[in-house]
């Protein structure tokens, strides 16, 4: 009994080779074949994906010299641009104001038309299917590059899914490719959300407009503007400092901002909010009456014995963590026993934390498995 | 002086500047000045980030440690988002302006960075994260086990939650009468007492704990008692 | 993962329970994936009771004027947006119902992207006919500098944001052009994941708030114990994980239901059957080890 419980014991963690082979070869082939069946004999396929294709044209015009100022007409580009160029703008061919007369083609400028794409599903592109008129600028027609990328997303998840079974390369492939593309992800967001408009859209506002944001406001104080933006520029060099080799001393300056900076912030959001807001809501009436209708309907106060409960609870589990975490007196006699009903608050507290979080991990699961059938399969 | 009493002052004067502003009006263009140097510096940070990794990861390949190929990928991953993300490769032109290719959406679907954000990005980091599913089990298996009175608790709290959010809650104890004396027995009424008197009073004192603390540590550091932060070199 | 069984093995069913101490993890890790895998392809769907928090959450934007100026904050990445992006769909289209003038925003970097997909998804799907650009909704986007951008936005929003996620400057947009700073705002609600988000809307962003507004959020589970205190005094409403998406979703759909892709506005529901297998199998996972560990107890050693 004990011989055989060891032997499978040690099967269950280790496996031995000859059934883990034939396990791997049966797995192999179902998943194929099954994957096959489901690509090729079902009529909607795995990964299908259409995409939406609207054509867009823009035509550069400017205003007629003899019409009036454009009442209303595009109020937000008007403001929106208010540089010399603010006169010509690119338009809709069909737009109200070439019709009107009030602007005009400007000669010698090609009109600019692209196609923007938007991904559907099938079921998707039946429900469209009625809107969209033939020969019109919009048309629906199978995506590759999108099905692809279902295929892909699949399969990573599959990789990194793999993981539960064992580490395996597969697995630190998919991880190594979420390292450089979170990297790269995070860098290229900064620098276009933030640092191009509020860093380089103060040194060189010009620059900025006329390559990457030609709406950038125009600031009252330009020279002012670049000379504070001067700050954080040589800050962030000194921080990027940190990458040489030597000279660690230098990246202290800008980590002293950045410290500086949140400890400022972080004393007055944590005294008000915090501390402030959150002693007042601990301090509440400990017996609780409710409004409530007398036997002749007069208006009575009525003992809540519920509400009355829930406060005193409040407040002794208050106090009675505070004293907890109150390291400075022994924790002895009257204060230790007072601690350790804190510490059954803090285990009631953590025992609730733990329940919501499985909820959001299983959640996050279930999401991928989703994905999985619907996205992938088309279950 | 370089090394010490300078950062010393800047880190005074930005956080005394921001507590200043709290109470003085005059202050508030100066607190937003510092705040917007403060976010650009954040989002060098990214760069700073960015960069620590391909240091890490070229080093790990010239000294041909062992998974070099894996930082390998990692950086070929790196590199192709960074250039198609930086030059907008393929981004749908503005409508207001489609003569400037800079001023291009990239994060859309049909542009390569899009691409990657629907179809590699996303993918990868919501399954990573959906994998602790896997090990909250085993560690509710293994490590959830009553051996004193703060486990029951912990235990015992867990268990009432985790049928209260499902309809196994209102299954099991659904059919007692919300108004009757019993209504306490009621899983949904059992949870509700737990998260907003039991766990919110433990919760609070949490932050009241964590609020003196911040408050203590950004006093110390704003005043030069706590130095650590210079020995970060 | 080896299994250490070194004790004197008892028979019987006490045996049993012994040598299921040791279980290998991946039978628990295939147990899981089945609980939630095997519910997703039956399709089980239960019917949701919204709670207290949920209702407070609807009668937040509910009792705002018609038309008033809002800001979602969308605080998460695609790590979280199974739990999260079902609030923010019936947020949006919840606001969008009572023509409240919408402006997106993100405190994450990948923030942006959830936004893009409820303004797509949800705005333009079933609002797109009264919703324009730049007069009734704007996308400002990502800002880095977490509470830092918070903080700017309480006194000037034109700092934090001189335009807009496509470039184009906000002085031109009506709906922010003439937003000074938070105050004009009559709710302000965060979809949060954890740092930055509903802790630090409540600390920096909700005293520069006008009292009468609304702060309220919709949290993963994992973050929302920490905002129970601040709960209903800092924040007006919450929604807790997917649990509360689906209650909150069910109030919404039931005021104001959606005639195609009404999919879209069950995620919560849809994800909550699953949830009840998932959730009986770590009660019996839990109520299993500890018999294990009783079983053991005579015996030498025991599990792990």
């Amino acid at each position: 009994m004990s011989d055989g419980s060891q032997a499978a014991n040690q099967g269950g963690a280790r496996p031995a080779k000859r059934p883990n082979t034939f396990l791997w070869i049966a797995l192999a082939v179902f998943g194929i074949v099954g994957l096959s069946l489901n690509a090729f004999m079902r009529p909607e396929g795995m990964a299908k994906r259409l995409s939406v294709v609207t054509t867009v044209e823009r035509v550069l015009v400017e205003e007629a010299p003899a019409a009036l100022a454009p009442e209303g007409s595009q109020p937000a580009e008007a403001a929106a641009a208010p540089t010399a160029t603010a006169k010509r703008k690119w338009v809709d061919p069909d737009d109200a104001g070439l019709a009107a007369g009030t602007l005009r083609r400007v000669e010698g400028v090609d009109p600019i038309s692209w196609e923007t794409r938007e991904s559907i599903k099938p079921s998707e592109a039946e429900l469209l299917a009625g809107e969209i008129k033939p020969g019109g600028p919009v048309r629906i027609e199978p995506s590759p590059i999108d099905s692809l990328g279902i295929w892909v997303a699949a399969l990573l998840t599959l990789f990194i899914l793999s993981f539960v079974y064992r580490d395996n390369p597969f697995y630190k492939v998919a991880e190594s490719i979420l390292i450089g593309v979170s990297a790269a992800y995070w860098m290229v967001v900064g620098f276009w959300s933030t640092i191009v408009p509020q860093l380089l859209g103060s040194l060189a506002p010009e620059v900025v407009r006329a390559y990457a944001m030609p709406s950038l406001p125009v600031s009252s104080t330009p020279g002012l503007d670049a000379a504070l933006a001067f700050v954080p520029l040589l800050l962030g060099f000194m921080l990027l400092w940190r990458l040489a080799p030597k000279g660690g001393w230098i990246s202290v300056w800008p980590i002293a901002f950045v410290i500086g900076t949140t400890a400022g912030i972080r004393l007055v959001g944590a005294i008000e909010a915090d501390l402030m807001r959150q002693l007042v809501a601990a301090m509440k009436p400990l017996v609780v009456f409710e409004n409530g209708v007398g036997a002749a309907g007069e208006a009575v106060r009525m003992f809540d014995f519920w509400g009355t409960v829930g406060s005193v609870v409040g407040v002794v589990g208050v106090l009675s963590v505070l004293t907890y975490f109150f390291f400075s007196v022994d924790h002895k006699g009257a204060v230790g026993k007072t601690a350790r009903v804190g510490i059954w608050f803090l285990m009631i507290s953590f025992g609730s934390a733990f329940g919501l979080t499985v909820m959001g991990r299983i959640t996050l699961l279930l999401q991928r498995f989703e994905f999985l059938f619907t996205d992938w399969l088309n279950i | 002086m370089m090394r010490r009493t300078i950062p010393m002052l800047i880190l005074a004067s930005a956080g005394l500047l921001l507590i200043v502003a709290k109470f003085s009006p005059f202050t508030v263009s100066w607190q937003e000045t510092v705040l917007g140097w403060f976010n650009i510096l954040a989002a060098v940070a990214f760069v700073l980030g960015a960069g620590n990794l391909l240091a890490v990861n070229l080093e790990q390949i010239s000294s041909r440690r062992p998974g070099w190929a894996y930082a390998a990928i990692t950086l070929f991953a790196f590199a192709v988002t960074l250039v198609v993300g930086m030059f907008k490769v393929g981004a749908v032109p503005n409508g207001m302006h489609p003569d400037i290719h800079l001023a291009g959406a990239h994060d859309v679907p049909q542009a390569p960075f899009g691409w990657i954000y629907d179809y590699m990005l996303v993918p990868l980091t919501s399954t990573m994260f959906a994998m602790l599913a896997f090990y909250v089990a085993s560690a509710a298996f293994r490590a959830f086990r009553a051996k004193n009175i703060e486990a029951i608790l912990l235990l015992g709290t867990a268990f009432i939650i985790l049928l209260s959010q499902t309809a196994a809650g209102m299954f099991l104890t659904g059919w007692i009468p919300e108004d009757s004396v019993f209504s306490f027995l009621r899983l949904d009424v059992m949870k509700r007492g737990i998260t907003e008197h039991i766990q919110t009073a433990g919760m609070r004192a949490i932050t009241i704990g964590i609020a003196l603390g911040v408050a203590a540590t950004s006093l110390r550091l704003i005043f030069g008692i706590d130095k650590s932060y210079l020995s970060k070199t | 993962m080896t299994t250490k069984n070194t004790e004197q093995n008892p028979g019987g069913m006490r045996g049993f329970f012994v040598r299921l101490g040791g279980l290998d993890r991946r039978w628990i890790f295939l147990a899981m994936g089945l609980s939630i895998a095997v519910p997703i392809l039956l399709k089980l769907r239960f019917p949701e009771v919204p709670g207290p928090m949920a209702r407070a959450t609807f009668e937040a934007i509910e009792s705002l004027p018609n038309g008033s100026r809002v800001l979602l904050s969308f605080d998460f990445d695609p790590a979280s947006k199974a739990e999260l992006q079902p609030m923010a769909n019936a947020l949006v289209h919840h606001c969008a119902s009572k023509g409240h003038k919408i402006v997106f925003m993100a405190l994450w970097p990948l923030g942006k992207q959830m936004a893009d997909q409820a303004i797509k998804e949800i705005l333009l799907e079933y609002h797109g006919d009264k919703y324009e650009y730049g007069t009734d909704y704007v996308q400002l986007g990502f800002k880095a500098g977490n509470e830092g951008v918070i903080k700017v936005l309480t006194t000037n929003i034109a700092e934090a944001y001189p335009t807009d996620a496509s470039g184009a400057a906000v002085s031109g947009l009506p709906l922010v052009a003439d937003a000074r700073d938070l105050g004009s705002f009559g709710l302000v609600s965060t979809i949060s994941a954890g740092y930055p988000g509903a802790k630090e809307w409540v600390q920096y962003g909700r005293e520069s708030m006008k009292p009468e507004a609304r702060l309220t959020s919709g949290s993963t589970g994992v973050q929302a114990s920490q905002l129970f205190p601040y709960y209903p005094a800092q924040l007006n409403g919450l929604l807790v994980a997917v649990k509360g998406a689906a209650e909150y979703e069910t109030l919404v759909t039931e005021k104001y239901p959606v005639d195609r892709n009404s999919e879209r506005l069950e995620q919560g529901r849809i994800r909550m059957g699953p949830q009840l297998v998932a959730h009986l199998l770590m009660i019996a996972l839990i109520v299993l080890g500890n018999i294990a560990m009783i079983a053991s107890r005579g015996s030498q050693g025991g599990a792990r």
